[in-house]
């Protein structure tokens, strides 16, 4: 033992500063990563980009394709698809991501609740799950909406309750499982309180799923956000959001199906690029994976 | 002792695992052995010493990629197992040469009954017709000690000493001339075990069948094997009978796994175990496997590879100080 | 020495779907401080739930439960704190009972950490001086888990057991994990710093080697209940329980020239959901007789210090 470095000169290392070096290291997370960065620059600079703002009509400029003049072309109003897209890109992704953070956090604090604390509590909250479980993700979202009224605030409050009862049977069964393993029986036995084994011995562990149901959850909340705007609870009409954008364009979509493409290739990027990321940090948090 | 024909015989055989996170692990590096007809030989090694490895290669079930047989050769009666199609191993498979696991909880169909399937394995191999089946299978119950009338019984009805009896009778169902045994006791406790154990005896002599004892009980080898085979890191260290190497062990891992258990030396006070620990296969020492935890080594060990020499006759040592005092 | 640990027909069951299993049933043993108990038996025969309650991790059914002469059958939460710095226990998985996602570091830590009455810089050198005594290298401070082999990780088991100076460790299986060269590695281990720090330990095990070699005292648990008691030395010349006698013979031995006699046990265990009235044993039991099958044996000093639960032990032990 005597050849051992000096206690000094052992380094410890952050387990946050190893993760981000993981993460940093991970081609494809940096790749979406990047993705998604660029079309939240780009939609923050809207206004930069399309100072003109994302209603000004044109009426004699309706239907022009994508060209020089207007690079993303002009809906049936004459409006720049580019500036709506990009001032809708705001709206949408801002849904996406408060209202998953709502699910994300109702959803792990019942689903951690009734897997810790078992018997009549998990009866309770579980059941109740079941019962939203029970009627459509959407009809519920419409329900709350219209139990709310509409506005771009209410609509990530509906579109957030309504994923809910998923978060929470996702974070609770490994939960169950991780509660069986026995280093939760070692944390007891060396005193460790409830808040403790629950924060640094069983939330780490459970995490990968909760990545991987949020960064599908996102997908889903902007689909849902579309569908509310397109029945006038979300975002009102002359404003731009994805999802309105796609399903306004349905009606033209034979003759002019840039205004179909366009919308939903930037659902689809923002999505894909939220996914490829999620893998990322998941496995960046597992130091099993270091490899 | 008349010797007996040799049933099995295991030359050179090396068998890597190849993956490309984790390169290469040396699983089996060179090993040969025999079994003679009716004998037992027992192969005794630690955790990663490639016992399992060796056992798949046999049966033809090495998982392949990533298990790969590099070179030697499986000679069944003559024939080279390696060299022959898959539909000439499911022949055997069963009916000449048969597998015991080490883990009875998982080895048969939960949703079977256990009578049929053992008469499965019967059927499939033997020709009889369906009721001619289930009655042989009947009688494997019986000949394994559990009576007929928990045929029709499912596996979680059974404790895990009576599913490690009902495996048994399936590997036995067809009288097997090879019997493979992976730690079929390790997963039961001592007294099941010692059933266990008596039954395989007892089988084992009605039977005539030969053993290939897999286990890291030398207690266990003690009591069944009539010949013993060292593995450490895939290569045989020390081989003879059991009398000989349990007697005179030479190879200083032999004396430290010797060393290591509480009831060999029962007056001193401290355990002498090995200091260490197994090598990674994917990184093995290039000449003596042993060498980085041996008490004995000298400057020799660390720059050539040692030989198997004959110590005595039948009794097998890989290390250059049995060389030098045997010449 | 005084009286460290005393028990007193501590009981234990479990509600289950098809009744009440009795995974403790009665157990009464003392133990002095610097002695070693070994537990023995098979699975099912309640021992890890015995060392369980013993370390409060369960609450005991039933019975008395004493540390150093203070009554602990039930204890607040601050109590129980108090009685964690004394008590600790080490676990039978080495590959199960760490956290993946903490360094070895955290783990050996995290009783100090807990206790929260410590500087960092005092813990640093703690861990370090544990590090140091159950030979762990420092390099490997750093490391989780799944990047160490089982003896180290039962290694840090018993850093982590030992950071705040218990003066009794609850052992579950320590080494049955282990391959034979690592196990008597983390045995001549627990030897060695059971003598430097006068630790008493509860060890319990299947392994009756294991145990001959490391206890003072052995009890042999059946079911639920304790069938014998003795000194190692006295157990192991003269075993007078039927089923300690079978448990002993059935080890198989590494003597190649005298083949022992085994004693096989027939018939299936009793299942320990509800048992049936008179001695558990009685099923697989060679000697056993109507009157077993009616009333349980009491546990009776048939010698000094060595006792025995089994209407017949006279008869057969030709007492």
């Amino acid at each position: 033992m005597s050849k051992e470095p000096k206690l000094k000169t052992v380094k410890r290392r952050s387990m946050g500063q190893e993760a981000l070096n993981r993460l940093l290291r991970n081609r494809t997370a940096m790749f979406g990563l990047a993705i998604l960065l660029l079309v939240i620059i780009l939609c923050t600079l809207a206004g930069v980009i399309c100072p003109e703002g994302d209603n000004a009509q044109d009426p004699t400029k309706t239907f022009v394709s994508p060209g020089a003049e207007f690079l993303f072309g002009t809906d049936n109003l004459g409006r720049s698809l580019l500036a709506r897209v990009l001032y809708g890109g705001r709206v949408s992704i801002l849904i996406a991501f408060v209202s998953t953070i709502i699910s994300a956090i109702l959803g792990i604090i019942l689903g951690t609740v009734a897997a810790y604390y078992g018997g009549v509590v998990d009866d309770v909250i579980m059941r109740i799950m079941d019962v939203f479980s029970a009627i459509p993700n959407l009809l519920l979202a419409i329900a709350l909406a219209a139990i709310l009224g509409s506005g771009v605030f209410n609509c990530m409050l509906a579109v957030g309750v309504a994923a809910v009862p998923h978060f929470a049977r996702v974070v609770r069964a490994p939960i169950l499982a991780v509660m069986n393993e026995q280093y939760i029986e070692v944390a007891r036995s060396i005193d460790a309180k409830d808040r403790r084994i629950m924060f640094i011995h069983v939330l780490p562990n459970v995490l990968s799923p909760i990545i991987v149901q949020a960064t599908t959850n996102l997908a889903q909340a902007i689909l849902m956000a579309a569908s509310l705007s397109f029945l006038g609870l979300g975002v009102q009409a002359p404003n731009a959001e994805w999802g309105a954008l796609l399903s306004s364009s349905r009606q033209y979509m034979r003759n002019y199906p840039y205004l179909t493409y366009i919308p939903g290739i930037a659902i689809a990027s923002v999505v894909l690029s939220m996914n490829l990321f999620g893998d990322g940090v998941r496995d960046a948090l597992d130091p099993r994976l270091k490899y | 002792m008349e010797e007996k024909e040799v049933l099995l015989s295991v030359e050179d055989l090396s068998v890597y695992y190849i993956t490309h996170d984790l390169g290469t692990c040396k699983a089996v590096n060179n090993i040969s052995f025999q079994i003679r007809e009716g004998e037992t030989l027992g192969l005794v090694g630690e955790t990663g010493a490639g016992k399992t490895t060796i056992a798949l290669s046999i049966m033809g079930l090495l998982q392949s990629p990533p298990g790969k047989v590099m070179n030697g050769s499986i000679k069944y009666k003559g024939t080279d197992l390696l060299k022959e199609k898959p539909k000439y191993m499911r022949k055997i498979r069963g009916k000449e040469i048969s597998m015991v696991f080490q883990d009875p909880m998982t080895a048969l169909n939960p949703i079977d009954r256990i009578g049929n399937q053992i008469a499965e394995v019967i059927y499939l191999h033997q020709g009889l017709s369906k009721a001619e089946s289930m009655e042989k299978a009947a009688q494997m119950l019986e000949m394994v000690g559990i009576s007929r009338d928990r045929f029709a019984e499912y596996p979680h009805q059974l404790s895990g000493g009576m599913k490690q009896r009902v495996i048994i009778a399936m590997a036995l169902a067809c009288s097997p001339k090879l019997l493979l045994a992976d730690e079929p006791t390790t997963a039961l406790d001592v007294t099941i075990q010692a059933q266990v154990l008596d039954l395989m005896n007892d089988l084992k002599k009605t039977l005539g069948t030969a053993v290939l004892m897999i286990t890291h009980d030398l207690g266990i080898v003690a009591e069944m094997c009539d010949k013993v085979a060292v593995v450490y890191a895939g290569e045989v260290l020390e081989s003879g009978t059991v009398k000989q190497v349990f007697k005179n062990p030479i190879h200083p891992y032999t004396i430290g796994l010797f060393g290591s258990l509480p009831g060999y030396r029962p007056d001193s006070k401290r355990l002498q175990p090995i200091t260490g620990m197994m090598p990674d296969p994917a990184d093995l020492p290039p000449y003596c496997k042993f060498e980085p935890r041996c008490q004995c080594k000298c400057d020799r060990c660390g720059a050539e590879t040692p030989r198997l020499i004959e110590v005595e006759e039948g009794h097998f040592v890989r290390c250059f100080r049995a060389e030098k005092e045997n010449g | 020495m005084g009286k460290i640990l005393e028990a007193k027909e501590l009981k234990k069951y479990f509600e289950v779907k098809a009744g009440t299993l009795h995974a403790v049933d009665g157990v009464s043993f003392s133990l002095d401080e610097g002695e070693t108990l070994g537990v023995v038996g098979e699975s099912g025969c309640g021992k890890s739930t015995l060392g369980r309650v013993l370390i409060h991790l369960l609450e005991s059914t039933d019975g008395q439960l004493l540390y150093k002469g203070e009554d602990i059958t039930h204890v607040s939460r601050s109590k129980l704190t108090d009685l964690r710095h004394e008590m600790q226990m080490i676990f039978q998985d080495p590959f199960a009972s760490l956290n993946p996602r903490r360094t070895v570091f955290q783990a050996i830590s995290e009783p100090m950490e807990i206790a929260g009455t410590f500087s960092k810089k005092e813990i640093d050198e703690r861990v370090y001086e544990m590090m140091d005594t159950v030979g762990l290298a420092r390099r490997l401070v750093n490391c989780y888990p799944h990047e160490l082999d089982g003896g180290r990780r039962q290694r840090i088991g018993i850093a982590r057991a030992l950071i705040i100076d218990p003066k009794l460790i609850i052992c579950d299986e320590p080494v049955s994990a282990l391959d034979v060269s690592i196990q008597a590695q983390i045995i001549n281990l627990l030897l060695d710093i059971q003598e430097q720090r006068k630790l008493t330990y509860v060890f319990i095990t299947h392994d009756m080697m294991v145990v001959k070699y490391i206890s003072s005292k052995i009890m042999v648990m059946y079911l639920g209940q304790m069938v014998e008691m003795a000194p190692t030395n006295k157990l192991f010349e003269m075993p007078m329980h039927p089923y300690s006698k079978a448990l002993l013979s059935a080890v198989p031995q590494l003597d190649v020239d005298h083949k022992h006699e085994r004693i096989v046990l027939k018939g299936e265990v009793y299942s320990p959901i509800d048992p049936k009235p008179g001695c558990r044993f009685a099923a697989r039991c060679p000697y056993a007789t109507d009157a077993c099958r009616i009333a349980a044996p009491p546990l009776k000093e048939l010698l000094p210090d060595h006792l025995v639960a089994c209407h017949r032990a006279e008869e057969i032990n030709g007492l």
